[in-house]
């Protein structure tokens, strides 16, 4: 790792004093299980780099059954799973932290970095840009090893995939991230907060470069069942190939609105308004399931290598909604 | 050029004190500055778990630590798994199930079992192989390693 000048603020408004406003220079710790990766491998090289674990508002959990449930930050993936009102009311978060098969990792990563964590594409990791492209500007992904790249919002520049596990669940349930800079806090929906970069200058999040995550606020379900299903290589220890995350609201087993959000197939968490609208309405059965899946992939577009990609989708919607509709909150 | 920065902690029960710059980690602080090689490198980037160390009751990867973040923490390595002149259960039962070739991962290993049975001391197979999920063996196919944690916690 290069040198690097150490801060550990302890208030929040130190911490953004601190972040400069270019990408890169400064860099925000928390857990460190995907930052110190980065710099290891040369992909961030920052001059500064601020722990924020050390800022006590950052951390703890409150849940009221009128505003729902605050996450700070600095939570981890083993506290968010352990959290008896998570399981009970959050099923679908509880899920998709239970997916991060490693003891150690859940026990120091936080969700604040599980959303800011940067993609695992393996160009930008060794080097190639955000973007994965040439020096003449060509992508390397489309004729290159494009297996785990993006099945859908894929028509380019960007082709990685989101690799947080918690994003599509918090944007099923609704939730709004708070944000913190030198003027203040503010809130954005957590579908608001990924977005698919046109340049290797920007970030695949809608932070500013001196704004830090402090919060998550996920609102009360109101009776909405919710479930994560992850289709993974391997039970253990890798990110997943597709995942869906889903919120109904039904009546007996009548659903009358649903939430149905895919994880790790596009640039961005990837909500599914066709395949919410096709389910809204009617009555879960397995047939109903496997057909609101195919309803959720219709726009897919394989790449090269990654078209096993599209059945996984399907299939992770399909068991995420028979999950939501079986399991209680 | 950011200077050293002093760091003081607890490992295996002593209070240490070292100095170190940033952007070393804590494996590299323990094996380099402190001389505790018995924690491994080997991927150095959170995927093989061979430099797995306690840190405050629960297991980390330590590359993945800086050593500037184990101010005022408490930290248990392998090297402090043994009783006086007497080797853990684990490390017996890994001795007598012959649950290592080459040893890289053992430590990881070892830390990783030791922290599970510490919390669930009757842990069932599958439990086990997920609990060490984020450990990497590549010599022994596992198989040696599981029944050497079962047998550790029979006794
Ligand atoms: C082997 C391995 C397997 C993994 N498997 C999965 C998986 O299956 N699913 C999954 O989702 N993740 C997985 N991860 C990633 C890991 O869970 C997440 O990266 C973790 O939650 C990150 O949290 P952190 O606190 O360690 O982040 P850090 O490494 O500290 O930070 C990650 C990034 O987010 C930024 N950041 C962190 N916190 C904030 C904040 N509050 N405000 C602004 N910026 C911030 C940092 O600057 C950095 O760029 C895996 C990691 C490893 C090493
Ligand atoms: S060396 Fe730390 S996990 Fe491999
Ligand atoms: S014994 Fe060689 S890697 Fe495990």
């Amino acid at each position: 790792m290069r040198a690097f000048e150490y801060a550990s603020p302890t208030t929040k408004e130190q911490a953004v004093a601190l972040l400069n406003n270019q990408w890169g220079e400064t860099e925000v710790l928390a857990g460190g299980m995907d930052l110190l990766s980065l710099m290891k491998d040369d992909v961030t090289r920052p001059g500064r780099v601020i722990n924020i674990k050390e800022i006590k508002e950052l951390h703890g959990l409150q849940y009221s059954p009128s505003t729902g449930l605050r996450i700070g930050a600095l939570v981890t993936l083993q506290e968010l799973l352990e959290n008896e009102t998570v399981r009970k009311e959050y099923p679908s978060l509880a899920q998709a932290a239970e997916g991060v098969t490693s003891p150690q990792i859940r026990d120091l990563g936080t969700v604040g970095g599980d959303l800011c964590q940067r993609p695992r594409c393996w160009y930008f990791r060794g080097g190639f840009g955000l973007l994965a492209q040439d020096s003449s500007g060509k992508s390397l992904v489309l004729e290159g090893e494009n297996k785990y790249h993006a099945i859908l919002g894929n028509s380019g520049p960007a082709y990685f995939v989101n690799p947080s596990s918690l994003a599509p669940a918090l944007i099923a349930l609704g939730a709004k991230i708070r944000l913190f800079g030198p003027k203040g806090a503010r809130d954005v929906a957590a579908g608001q907060f990924f977005v698919t970069p046109k340049t290797n200058q920007e970030r695949e999040y809608a932070l500013k470069t001196n704004e830090i995550v402090t919060e998550l606020l996920v609102p009360p379900t109101g009776g909405a069942r919710n479930a994560t299903y992850e289709v993974r290589q391997k039970e253990a220890l890798d990110w997943p190939l597709a995942a869906a995350a889903v919120s109904l609201k039904m009546s007996g087993k009548n659903v009358t609105s649903a939430r149905i959000v895919l994880g790790h197939v596009a640039p961005v968490p990837w909500p599914v308004p066709d395949a919410e609208k096709f389910l809204a309405g009617k009555t879960v059965s397995e047939q109903v399931a496997q057909d609101t899946g195919g309803a959720a992939v219709t726009g897919a577009k394989r790449l090269s290598q990654n078209g096993y990609k599209v059945q996984l989708a399907r299939v992770a919607v399909k068991r995420a909604i028979l999950r939501a509709a079986e399991g209680g909150a | 050029m950011p200077g050293k920065m002093r760091v003081e902690t607890t490992v295996n029960g002593e209070a240490v004190e070292f100095l170190c710059e940033p952007r070393q980690s804590l494996l590299e602080c323990l094996r380099d500055i402190l001389s505790l090689t018995g924690t491994k490198e080997g991927c150095n980037d959170g995927n093989c778990g061979a430099c797995t160390v306690i840190m405050d009751g629960r297991i980390v990867t330590s590359c993945l630590v800086l050593g500037v973040e184990a101010e005022g923490s408490q930290i248990t390595t392998i090297e402090g798994i043994a009783g006086a002149g007497r080797l853990h259960p684990i490390q017996q039962a890994f001795l007598e199930g012959a649950a290592l070739q080459c040893g890289i991962c053992t430590p990881g290993f070892i830390v990783a079992a030791k922290a599970l049975l510490d919390e669930n001391p009757n842990p069932s197979e599958h439990e086990i192989r997920l609990w060490l999920a984020n450990n990497l063996c590549r010599c022994t196919g596992y198989d040696k390693i599981v029944r050497a944690v079962q047998s550790a916690a029979a006794i």
